[in-house]
């Protein structure tokens, strides 16, 4: 494999890797140095709120901040801990609500 | 109306003070009354790179506590009647640049000047914030190198939402690639990011291309802003940038390898 890939894909040079690892890293910079100063607290909140209801873990909630077009847009993604869904409706105890 | 251009770019050792000093004497050059103002408070070091060491009496701080007035302070440059210096202080208090106190200074050099150049620190604190605040337009000082790419990506962001005129809803302050200590021999060879890789990734107006000379550190052992050398490309360079900020049309030099000439080879000048 090695072989052939050093046969068909030209080496890249030391300058094409820096610029792919900059546009990654400053993509992501980017986002989170623009993003709105509410936004950690808002995801907080939400993790409190929703986690009554839903098995849900401390990194499995995404907050963005993002515009298409012409409008700005608020994207939540919440991640279901293995799809278990809590039985009886809000029960408040396992992540502190007091935010 | 008077102008205020920072020089910034988050990187230490870019070369803000050997882009502040020559920008400053090239405006003069270009017969616009100029002064150029060393921020980095506790390491004064445009002093040195402009060659009026001896000459300090009075310093930016004395002033912005009202212990001398400017006219005390401002060193005339010994080599163009249009070129001023206001040389730091050597404290180590680095809260003394207290944003009034600059304020007031700055609407009181904007009566006698047409261009104010302000060499920021390195970083992104007090100092470097207090440097960009009262800025009309930024020279964002880069080298084609993953850290300096990314400081200034940084600095970028700050200029947005920190200035003076972010605050203000105002006009954004108009910022400017200034890429610098450029070899056009690696980038050929694939070893240092291109012009256009940067330009792509920071995504401003390229305002020109420096590159690596010898010239710059003969120029800083004697004192002397490199566009005063008329033998030096990086000088050359300069003052093509300092054109095209004042709006003329130049078109990039020294961003493809050059030939050696046979009398440069002989007597070894790059
Ligand atoms: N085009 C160039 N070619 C060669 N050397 C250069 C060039 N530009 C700057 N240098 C050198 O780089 C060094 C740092 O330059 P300079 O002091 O202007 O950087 P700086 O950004 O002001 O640093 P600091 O962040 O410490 O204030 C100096 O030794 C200078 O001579
Ligand atoms: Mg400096």
């Amino acid at each position: 494999m090695g072989f052939f890939r050093a046969l068909f894909q030209p080496k890249r040079t030391s300058a094409q890797v820096a610029k792919e690892r900059l546009k990654i890293v400053l993509a992501h910079e980017r986002a989170s140095n623009r993003a709105p100063d509410f936004l950690p607290t808002l995801q907080k909140e939400l993790l409190a709120v929703v986690g009554r209801y839903v098995e849900i873990s401390e990194d499995g909630i995404r907050v963005t901040l993002g515009a298409s077009g012409g409008t700005s847009t608020l994207e939540i993604n919440i991640e279901i801990e293995g799809g278990k869904v809590k039985k009886g409706g809000p029960s408040g105890s396992a992540l502190s609500p007091a935010v | 109306m008077a102008k205020v251009i920072v020089v910034t770019s988050g990187k230490g050792g870019v070369g803000k003070t050997t882009t502040s000093a020559a920008f400053a004497a090239g405006l003069a050059l270009r017969g616009h009354k100029t002064v150029v103002i060393d921020f980095d408070v506790g390491l004064r070091n445009l002093d040195l790179v402009m060659g009026c060491e001896r000459r300090v009496v009075f310093d930016f701080i004395n002033v912005i506590n009202g212990d001398a007035n400017l006219n005390q302070a401002l060193i005339k440059d010994k080599r163009h009647d249009n070129l001023f210096i206001f040389p730091t202080s050597q404290t180590r208090d680095k809260n003394a640049l207290k944003r009034e106190g600059v304020e007031r200074v700055m609407e009181e050099l904007k009566q006698q000047f047409e261009y104010i150049i302000c060499d920021s620190p390195a970083g992104i604190e007090h100092g470097a914030i207090t440097a960009l605040y009262f800025a009309d337009s930024a020279i964002i000082v880069t080298n084609p190198e993953v850290s300096s790419v990314r400081d200034s990506d940084r600095i970028i962001g700050i200029l947005a939402s920190k200035s003076r005129r972010a605050e203000r809803n105002e006009p954004a302050v108009d910022v400017h690639l200034l890429l610098t200590r450029y070899d056009p021999v690696r980038v050929a060879k694939g070893e240092m990011l291109a012009v256009d890789d940067v330009k792509e990734i920071l995504s401003i107006p390229l305002l020109g291309v420096i590159p690596e000379s010898e010239s710059v550190l003969r120029a800083s052992n004697t004192g002397t802003p490199v566009v005063f050398d008329e033998e030096s490309p990086a000088g050359r360079a300069y003052l093509d940038a300092v054109a095209r900020f004042l709006g003329e049309q130049r078109e990039m030099r020294f961003v493809t390898p050059q030939r050696r000439s046979f009398f440069r080879a002989l007597f070894g000048r790059v």
